[in-house]
C-alpha cells in the first residue's frame, strides 16, 4: 500500500491548486492539474497587496494569536477559530518557504523581509513583492509545479474546464469530466481524489474585480452534484475599486496602507480642482469615525461608509466616485512602494495618482462563501476536497487584506495530505472499468448538444448582463428582504429564459458560446444560494448588511448557512460556529481601540510549536501522523 | 473634470461619430485568413476588450453581414496575466489595456485594427497558442531547487538593490510581446527574450546560483542565445518594461566565462 501511487485531479492552477499539486507530487503521488488557463495565467496575479503573517520582525510583539485574533474579529466571528489558528500558526513558515522558492520580496536594510501594514491590524504583518504580490508568489508556485510536470510527476491540462465530477452509486467521487475549449472534446479524469481550487464567482455579479475565469462554474457543479455549499452570501464588496467599461480594476488596500486618504469636499459638487481645496474643506470620512483605525477600517465598513456618502449626494461631482488621495508622499516613495498598482491607474484612467488624486468606488471582490469544508478540507462527498477562495473556511463574514494569499496556500497544504490519507484508505474497486465515468460523459455530451440544438431567440450575452445588474443591485452592500424576493424571481425568470438562447456562432471549433452558455447556467445556481442566503439571514454581520436588521445577532445567526441543492430551491440549514479559542465579542473599530481579545481558558499566546503547524514533509510520516491526531 | 488634472495627457478632443473595427478572422488554424470589419458608436472610456465583448453580443459586420463572433483571449484585465495579447493597429500588446481614444489620437483615423500574434499557431481568430513559451522555461530550469517545500526556515538574505532587480525580471507574465517583436524569432528556432531573462532572475538568487550551469546549458544550443541579432525590439514592446538586453548581455558573460573556465571546474 505504501509504494502504490496515488492518483489526484486538481481543478485550478492558481495559488491553492498549485500549492497542493506541489505537495502531492513532492510525496511522489501523480497529479491531473485541469485549468481553463494555462495556470501562470489564474487569477492569484491579480492580488496586488501582500502576505500575512506574524513573523514579528518589527519589535511589536506580534504574534500568531494575534494574527487569529484580527482575522476572527475582522470576519465577525463567522469563522471556525480552529483552521484559522492551524492558518495563522502556520502563515510565517509559508511566507519563509516563498522567501526560499526566490520571491523578490521587498526586504529591509539588513536584507531581511520587509513588512507593511494592511487593513484590519495594528501590526506590520504583511510581506510584499512591490505591489504584485499575487503574482509573484504565482509564479513561485508555478515554477516549482513546472519542475514537477518535468519530472513526470504532475501533467497538465490547460485549457480546459471541469463541467461535472464523476459520483459512484455511493456518492463517492470517482474523478471527474472536463472539456477542451478548443475541440469541445469531452474526457474523464478518474482519480482516487479531486482537489477544487478553483477560485471565486465574481461574474456572476457581472462586473467585479475578479478575471474573466472567475465564473464559479466548476464549484456549481459540484454543488449541484451533492456538494454543500457554505456562507454564499458573504460577498466582500472592494472598498476601493476602478470603475470600468468591461471590469471593476482593483485599486488594492495598500494604497491605503501606505497612508492613502479617502475624502471628498466638504461642499457637494465642488468644481476645483482636488489640489486646489484645502485641507480644511476636505472631509476625511473615516479619519473623523474611526480615529483608531482612520482609513484602514476593515473593508466591509470602509465600503459601506464610501457608499453611504456617495447615496447621500456627497460623493465627487455628484456622482459615485470618492477621492483616494496619495499626493502628499513622495513620488519617488510611491514609486517604489505602489509602482504596480499606480500604473493600474494610469494605464486605465490616463491620470497619474502621484499628481491627482484617484476617484474609486466600492466593487465586487471576493467570496468569503464557498464549499462547505471540513477543518482538513473535506468537502461532504468522499473522495472532493476544496482550497482557496472556493471553499468558506477561513474568513468568516469578511476577509481582511493579505489574508487571502496566505489563506489559499494554507487551503492547498492542509487539502494535499489530507487528500493522500483518504486516498491511500479508500478501495478503488471496479470504479475505472464499471461505467460509470461513461455514464457522466454521455449525460455532459448531452448537455452540450441540447444548447448547440436550442432556438428561441435569447441572447446568452445579454441575459448574463441582466443577472450582473440585478445581482449588483440588490445582493452587495445594502440588502433589503423585498429586493432579495425580487431578485431571486429574476434568476428564476433567467434560468427559463436561458432554455430559449440561441448560440451566435456556427463555427464551434474554440467557440466560446457554449463555455459561456454551461457557466451560465451554473452561475444562475450560485446566485440563487448567494441571494437566498442574504434573504434568510436576519441580521447584520460583516459584508452582509440590512438595515431592517442593522445589529448582529448572535444567538440566532452565530451560524453558518449551508445550501445544499434541489431542482426546486436550495435547502438551507444552519450550523454551528466553532468559537472555541476567542469569546466572540462587539466588532468595533471606532473607539481607540479594538475590544480586548478574551482567551477562551487554557489558550495561551506563545510561540508556536513547529511540529503542529508546518506543512509537514509527508514523507516523515511519523511526524505527519502525530501532527495530524492534533 | 477641470483642465489642470489631465495636463499631462493629450485628450481625444474631436472624437468620430461612430468607430470601425477591422478584425483578422481565421476559422482554424491552417484555415485562410480574412478580414471583417463591424462599426461602433463612440463612447469615452472605451478598450479594445469592451469593444469585442460588444461586437460579441451581436456580431453584424458593417456590410449587414451576420457573422460568427470574434474569438479572443482575456482574464485579467489588468495587464497581468497577459493572455489577451494581440496585434493592434500594427503594434504588438495587450488589449485590455489598450485604449480606444489613444489609439484613435495616435492614429489620427476612426479604424482599429486588430489581428492575431502572427509568431504561434493561430486558433481561431484572434486566439493563438503560446504553450511553447513554457517549454522555453522548462528548457532553462527556470525555478529554485528545494530541499523540500517543509519548513527550513527563512532564505538568504539578499540586499533590497538584488531584490528590486530581481523584481523587474519577476513580473514577466510570458505573454510573447518579445517574440513577437523579435526579427529573429520566427518558426520556434530561437529561445528569446523571455526565457533568458528568466535564466537570470534565478541565476541572480542566492540559493538558484548553484544551478547556474544548467540553466546556461539550456541556452548553448541551436535555439541558444547566440541567436539574438541585437536588434533591441524586444525591450521596447515589453509591457512590463522588464530590461530584457540587459539579460541578455549579461547571461551572454556568463556563458562566456562559463565556456572559458568551465573546465577548471571538472
Amino acid at each position: 500500500m505504501s509504494s502504490k501511487s496515488l492518483k489526484f485531479a486538481i481543478v485550478g492552477g492558481g495559488l491553492a491548486g498549485l500549492a497542493a499539486a506541489m505537495k502531492l507530487a513532492e510525496a511522489g503521488h501523480e497529479v491531473d492539474l485541469i485549468s481553463v488557463v494555462p495556470v501562470k495565467r489564474s487569477h492569484s496575479v491579480c492580488a496586488q497587496g501582500g502576505i500575512n503573517g506574524a513573523v514579528n520582525t518589527k519589535g511589536e510583539g506580534d504574534s500568531p494569536a494575534k494574527h487569529l485574533d484580527d482575522t476572527v474579529y475582522g470576519g465577525d466571528f463567522l469563522a471556525n477559530q480552529a483552521p484559522v489558528k492551524r492558518m495563522t500558526d502556520m502563515a510565517p513558515e509559508i511566507i519563509y518557504l516563498f522567501d526560499r522558492m526566490g520571491v523578490p520580496f521587498s526586504r529591509t536594510k539588513e536584507g531581511l523581509l520587509d513588512f507593511r501594514r494592511f487593513g484590519g491590524t495594528l501590526y506590520n504583518r504583511t510581506a510584499f513583492s512591490g505591489a504584485s504580490t499575487g503574482q509573484q508568489l504565482l509564479y513561485a508556485l508555478d515554477e516549482q509545479v513546472r519542475k514537477w510536470e518535468v519530472a513526470g510527476k504532475v501533467k497538465k491540462y490547460e485549457g480546459w474546464e471541469m463541467l461535472s465530477l464523476v459520483l459512484d452509486e455511493h456518492q463517492v467521487c470517482r474523478g471527474l469530466i472536463a472539456m477542451d475549449l478548443q475541440s469541445l472534446e469531452l474526457k474523464s479524469f478518474a482519480a482516487d481524489a479531486v482537489i477544487m481550487a478553483t477560485g471565486g464567482p465574481g461574474l456572476i455579479f457581472g462586473k467585479s474585480t475578479n478575471s474573466m475565469t472567475c465564473t464559479g462554474s466548476a464549484v456549481s457543479a459540484c454543488y449541484q452534484q451533492g456538494a454543500r455549499y457554505a456562507n454564499g452570501e458573504f460577498i466582500q464588496v472592494h472598498p476601493t475599486s476602478i470603475p470600468g467599461e468591461d471590469k471593476l480594476r482593483l485599486m488594492s488596500e495598500s494604497a491605503r496602507g501606505e497612508g492613502g486618504r479617502v475624502w471628498v469636499p466638504k461642499t457637494d459638487r465642488d468644481e476645483r480642482n482636488p489640489r486646489d481645496i484645502p485641507e480644511n474643506e476636505r472631509w476625511y470620512f473615516l479619519e473623523e469615525k474611526y480615529p483608531a483605525y482612520g482609513n484602514l477600517v476593515p473593508r466591509d465598513i470602509a465600503t459601506r461608509e464610501i457608499f453611504q456618502v456617495c447615496i447621500e449626494g456627497h460623493g465627487v461631482a455628484g456622482e459615485n466616485q470618492v477621492y483616494l488621495d496619495l499626493t502628499h508622499i513622495p513620488a519617488e516613495t510611491l514609486t517604489r512602494k505602489l509602482g504596480a498598482i499606480l500604473e493600474i491607474y494610469e494605464m486605465f484612467v490616463g491620470d497619474d495618482p502621484r499628481q491627482v488624486p484617484m476617484r474609486i468606488f466600492p466593487g465586487v471582490h471576493y467570496s468569503m462563501g464557498g464549499l462547505w469544508v471540513d477543518f482538513e478540507q473535506r468537502t461532504n462527498i468522499p473522495g472532493l476536497f476544496a482550497a482557496g477562495e472556493c471553499d468558506y473556511s477561513i474568513h468568516g463574514a469578511n476577509r481582511l487584506g493579505a489574508n487571502s494569499l496566505v489563506s489559499c496556500v494554507y487551503g492547498g497544504f492542509v487539502a494535499a495530505p489530507s487528500a493522500i490519507d483518504y486516498a491511500k484508505n479508500v478501495e478503488r474497486g471496479n470504479t475505472e472499468t464499471n461505467g460509470i465515468h461513461d455514464i457522466e460523459l454521455n449525460r455532459q455530451q448531452q448537455i452540450n448538444e441540447s444548447i448547440i440544438n436550442s432556438e428561441g431567440g435569447e441572447n446568452q450575452y445579454k441575459l448574463h448582463e441582466e443577472l450582473g445588474k440585478v445581482m449588483t443591485d440588490n445582493v452587495t452592500v445594502v440588502r433589503y428582504n423585498d429586493r432579495l424576493q425580487a431578485t431571486d424571481d429574476k434568476i428564476r425568470e433567467l434560468q427559463e429564459r436561458l432554455k430559449k438562447i440561441s448560440i451566435n456562432d456556427s463555427n464551434l471549433w474554440a467557440t466560446q458560446a457554449i463555455p459561456h452558455a454551461r457557466q451560465f447556467a451554473n452561475m444562475l445556481e450560485l446566485a440563487r444560494v448567494i441571494t437566498l442566503g442574504a434573504l434568510n439571514r436576519n441580521e447584520s454581520r460583516g459584508a452582509h448588511y440590512k438595515p431592517e436588521f442593522p445589529d448582529r445577532d448572535d444567538e440566532n445567526f452565530l451560524k453558518t448557512t449551508i445550501a445544499e441543492y434541489s431542482a426546486e430551491a436550495p435547502v438551507l440549514s444552519y450550523a454551528p460556529v466553532d468559537v472555541s479559542i476567542v469569546e466572540p465579542r462587539k466588532r468595533d473599530y471606532s473607539s481607540g481601540k479594538k475590544p480586548p481579545q478574551v482567551p477562551r481558558d487554557g489558550y495561551e499566546d506563545k510561540p508556536k510549536n513547529r511540529a503542529e503547524t508546518m506543512p509537514l514533509n509527508p514523507e516523515n510520516k511519523e511526524e505527519f501522523e502525530e501532527a495530524k491526531d492534533k | 473634470m477641470s483642465e489642470d488634472t489631465h495636463r499631462d495627457k493629450k485628450r481625444l478632443e474631436n472624437p468620430p461619430a461612430t468607430i470601425k473595427f477591422k478584425i483578422q478572422r481565421r476559422e482554424k488554424e491552417g484555415a485562410p485568413a480574412c478580414w471583417e470589419t463591424f462599426e461602433l458608436k463612440y463612447r469615452r472610456n472605451l478598450n479594445v476588450i469592451s469593444v469585442l465583448m460588444e461586437i460579441r453580443k451581436s456580431p453584424v459586420t458593417t456590410a449587414g453581414k451576420q457573422t460568427t463572433p470574434p474569438v479572443w483571449d482575456m482574464s485579467c484585465l489588468e495587464q497581468v496575466c497577459g493572455i489577451c495579447t494581440m496585434v493592434i493597429d500594427g503594434t504588438v500588446r495587450q488589449s485590455c489595456s489598450a485604449l480606444i481614444d489613444d489609439l484613435l489620437l495616435a492614429s489620427g483615423s476612426d479604424t482599429v485594427t486588430l489581428a492575431p500574434m502572427s509568431k504561434f499557431p493561430n486558433v481561431r481568430d484572434l486566439k493563438v497558442d503560446r504553450s511553447r513559451m513554457f517549454e522555453h522555461l522548462k528548457q532553462v530550469e527556470a525555478w529554485i531547487e528545494l530541499d523540500g517545500s517543509y519548513n527550513l526556515g527563512p532564505g538568504p538574505p539578499i540586499s533590497n538593490e538584488t531584490a528590486q532587480e530581481r523584481y523587474a525580471y519577476s513580473r514577466c507574465m510570458t505573454c510573447g510581446c518579445c517574440l513577437e517583436a523579435c526579427p529573429q524569432y520566427d518558426g520556434d528556432q530561437y529561445i528569446g527574450p523571455q526565457a533568458i531573462a528568466q535564466a537570470r532572475l534565478f541565476n541572480m538568487h542566492p540559493t538558484g546560483k548553484m544551478d547556474m550551469d544548467e540553466r546556461l546549458n539550456g541556452l548553448l544550443g541551436e535555439d541558444g542565445i547566440t541567436n539574438c541579432g541585437n536588434a533591441q525590439n524586444c525591450v521596447q514592446v515589453c509591457p512590463m518594461s522588464i530590461p530584457l538586453t540587459k539579460a541578455i548581455y549579461e547571461t551572454n558573460r556568463d556563458v562566456t566565462v562559463n565556456a572559458l573556465f568551465g573546465w577548471l571546474k571538472q
